[in-house]
């Protein structure tokens, strides 16, 4: 019998605990795992310097994030959706099916791609072809369209070293992919004739984008579906290896790491911000308008970040490896105003 | 066959004829060979499994011990009122305007000060140098403490500060000179400073309580990071769970196994225990994302919805588990009970479930001690966060706050950027199996205990 009644209670009070708990007083953020780190920086720093609770970050990636903050309006559904890459009009669509129907887009800086290796290893100076050549499923030599017969980057390039060639890209569910594929290999594409090629040979643009993009399957590529942490332990386990990683991760691990050169161009903050360096791409957080008075603290978060404290050249996410907007002042007025983002072009 | 090859005039071509108990033939011979053989597969076996076994416990320990010990400052700090109360009123509104900036700002000049006056000094070292080997985290906490305690401006106090990720590394040998040379988190200044400090004792390495009691921390300092919502988080979830899971799952075992009738419907529901309990958890973490948050409304990365997406997996572990202790209670018992003029619910309540209790506790805390160490669910109920929030006390709600769980944070700190979060992780997973040693010998010492044999 006081087996029924504990049952009986427990249900109770389940059931009584459930009518309190409607209020939510943080803000709940989720989306990039490229962007957490900035994300519970800037969490960490607003806790400790407001009333309010510090706010509670999630990973999981880009577009599930999106996905995520588009499943409706109220208190059990995230307020903010960090990405890596700009909200796709399908997500907007979803949004506005969902009731979510103003969304501002905040951009906070750019995040860099580098090409790295093995500390102790030779140093690398890429340029957009050199990846194509290495990588893609069919390059050009001599003239015609072959099967990639490259195995040491110094077949194609004498001024690459005679190593044999294993890159770890970034996998397909990355937000870093999608810079990955437009900004170098598509230009690696174009830069080795490939691409002519592939349009000579009778295929229209977009089919010639879609083979640019293909990529050897005899294993000296090999996509990272993890996070960077995965690639740096490939990378330590196999030392002829190069691998794509994030410029913060980068300059968190110089002591392993060695950066290389794109088109001659070292990454850094500056050479990022100032457009040199080419492989770079803007991060976004994106915003519920319809939250912004209804969870205490989410209107002083999104101002916080933003801010020239956190996201300025000087503040914390620049010293992390953010490459900071030096657009923020039309952002921090942007955010002052609520403005909602309008349709994508 | 064996009478006409004994009745042979040459014994030799008989295969057992001259058989004797010394000499062994061949079909004994391939089956002692046989099963000399499937020992020592089964000693490869063991000591395959002990190896691996051993490798790992060597790795997770040899790189997460030191995650229980911290480097710390120590040094006198001029609480300026100039610089902390600009107004001069002490009035918490405008006490609360000076930011962690502010006070971190104080921290490193007053630390760099210090040095100066003690005669402390390394050649080309810079301001920005000195107050780098201070924790990101000691303005919060200096603040906090300045804002408790107004009183405490003006005076000059004794502080420790955690030393910074890298410098705190290198006393535990992570990080080397020559490593530092490569790294631009650290200079090779910095590090013969900390030589310097340590000599001086103002840098110390000492046990490191933070790590069991700090909440997480962002990747710009992994030496304040510590275990503290993890470790509330999945106690509350654990507590939750046996609440759950405990009476539901008796009270089904005992009804199946002692008064439900054997027909058809009965069969289904056991077979379909049996499917549930190998349904991967994942299944149940889009289980608990539909109904408890969508629907039910309740609140997403809550230590209860954690519970509830566990329990529903647990529930079937425990379920079998239960009615496999009931089972093994001796039918002559219930006989002997209802022989005396027990009803069927005495004999149940007196007599069975005394006597399978311990096996349903050790069943219990098997099961639970497989939840602690799930991590797939809480993916989805977004208990896979930066919280750093302690939740609340259990009666004031505090299972509806946003917690993490032990796994959760092993996995969170292996996926850092700075290399200091490996040690943390590994630090995570040796607390981790200290919870399932300790559930485990528990289970043992419940068995042993009220164990009968009849």
């Amino acid at each position: 019998m006081t087996l029924i009644k504990l049952t009986l209670s427990t249900v109770a009070v389940l059931a009584g605990t459930t009518g309190l708990a409607l209020a939510r007083d943080q803000v709940q953020i989720t989306g990039s795992s490229t962007v957490l780190p900035y994300a519970t920086i800037v969490a960490e720093a607003f806790g400790e310097n407001f009333d309010f609770p510090t706010p509670v970050v999630e990973g999981g990636g880009s577009g599930a994030g999106r996905a995520k903050m588009c499943e409706g309006v109220g208190e059990n559904t995230v307020d903010i959706a960090n990405s890596s890459s700009r909200i796709s009009q399908k997500d907007l669509d979803t949004c506005a099916a969902n009731g979510v129907t103003e969304v501002m887009e905040v951009r906070i800086g750019y995040d860099g791609i580098v090409f790295a290796s093995d500390v102790a290893g030779p140093a690398f100076a890429f340029t957009p072809a050199d990846i194509y050549n290495a990588l893609a499923e069919q390059v050009v030599k001599d003239g015609a369209l072959v099967a990639n017969p490259h195995a040491q980057w110094s077949e194609f390039n004498p001024n690459l070293p005679a190593q044999d060639i294993l890159v770890l890209s970034p996998g397909t569910k990355h937000g870093t992919r999608e810079v990955y594929e437009d900004k170098v290999l598509l230009v690696g594409c174009e830069e080795t004739g490939a691409m002519a090629a592939f349009m000579a040979a009778g295929m229209d643009e977009d089919g010639a984008e879609e083979a640019c993009l293909k990529l050897r399957t005899d294993g000296r590529n090999v996509d990272i579906d993890g996070d960077y942490t995965e690639t740096l332990a490939r990378l330590d386990a196999d030392k002829n290896a190069i691998g794509v990683f994030g410029l913060s991760f980068y300059q968190n691990n110089t002591d392993k790491l060695q950066v290389a050169t794109m088109g001659g161009v070292t990454p850094s903050t500056e050479s990022i911000a100032s457009g040199e360096y080419p492989v770079s791409r803007p991060l976004y957080f994106y915003v519920k308008l319809a939250h912004m008075d209804v969870i205490p603290g989410l209107k002083e978060y999104v101002e916080f970040f933003v801010s020239d404290d956190m996201a300025g050249p000087n503040g914390p996410l620049a010293q992390y490896g953010l490459v900071s907007d030096p657009e923020l002042a039309a952002t921090q007025a942007m955010v002052a105003a609520r403005t909602p983002m309008g349709p994508l072009e | 066959m064996s009478d006409a090859t004994a009745a042979s005039p040459i014994p030799t071509a008989h295969p057992r004829g001259k058989s004797s108990l010394f000499e062994q033939d061949a079909l004994t011979r391939r089956r002692n060979a046989a099963e000399t053989r499937f020992r020592l597969y089964g000693l490869t076996a063991i000591v395959v499994s002990l190896v691996v076994l051993a490798i790992m416990l060597f790795t997770i320990f040899r790189d997460g011990t030191s995650a229980f010990r911290q480097a710390s400052l120590s040094f006198p700090i001029t609480l300026d009122a100039a610089i902390l109360d600009p107004n001069g009123n002490r009035a918490p509104e405008d006490l609360a305007k000076v930011t962690t900036i502010g006070y971190g700002n104080l921290i490193g000049q007053q630390f760099a000060n210090f040095l100066a006056a003690e005669g402390i000094a390394v050649e080309g070292i810079t301001d920005r140098d000195i107050s780098g080997m201070v924790s990101r985290d000691a303005p919060g906490r200096l603040r906090d403490m300045v804002l408790a305690n107004p009183a405490l401006i003006g005076q000059t106090i004794d502080f420790t500060a955690y030393a910074t990720g890298r410098i705190d590394g290198y006393l535990k040998g992570r990080v080397t000179m020559e490593t530092a040379q490569l790294d631009s988190n650290v200079s090779v200044e910095q590090l013969q400073l900390a030589d310097l400090l340590v000599e001086r004792g103002i840098l110390s390495v000492a046990f490191n309580s933070g790590f069991l009691t700090n909440p997480d921390a962002s990747d710009q300092r992994p030496e304040s990071s510590g275990l503290g919502v993890a470790i509330i988080g999945s106690l509350y979830m654990m507590v939750l769970v046996l609440i759950f899971t405990l009476p539901v799952g008796v009270a089904a075992s005992i009804y199946l196994e002692e008064f439900a009738p054997k027909n058809r419907l009965t069969d289904l529901i056991e077979v379909n225990i049996s499917n549930l309990a190998a349904v991967p958890s994942i299944v149940f973490g889009i289980l608990g994302l539909a109904i408890f948050i969508n629907f039910a409304g309740l609140p997403q990365s809550s230590s209860l919805v954690g519970a509830l997406v566990i329990s529903l997996m647990t529930l079937p572990t425990i379920i079998i588990a239960t009615r496999a202790a009931i089972r093994a209670v001796p039918p002559s018992i219930r006989d002997a009970a209802l022989g005396v003029g027990a009803s069927k619910m005495q004999t149940v309540f007196h007599h069975v479930l005394p006597l399978a209790m311990p096996g349903i506790l050790t069943g219990t805390i098997l099961g639970l001690a497989t939840a602690l160490g799930e991590t797939a669910p809480l993916l989805l109920i977004g208990m896979v966060a930066f919280v750093t929030n302690y939740p609340a006390g259990p009666l004031e709600g505090g299972v509806l706050d946003p917690a993490t769980a032990l796994p959760v944070q092993v996995y969170s700190w292996a996926s850092r950027s700075d290399p200091a979060f490996i040690e943390r992780s590994s630090g995570a997973i040796i607390v981790l199996l200290g919870f399932l040693v300790i559930m485990n010998v528990a289970a043992i010492l419940l068995r042993r205990r009220f164990e009968r044999r009849w």
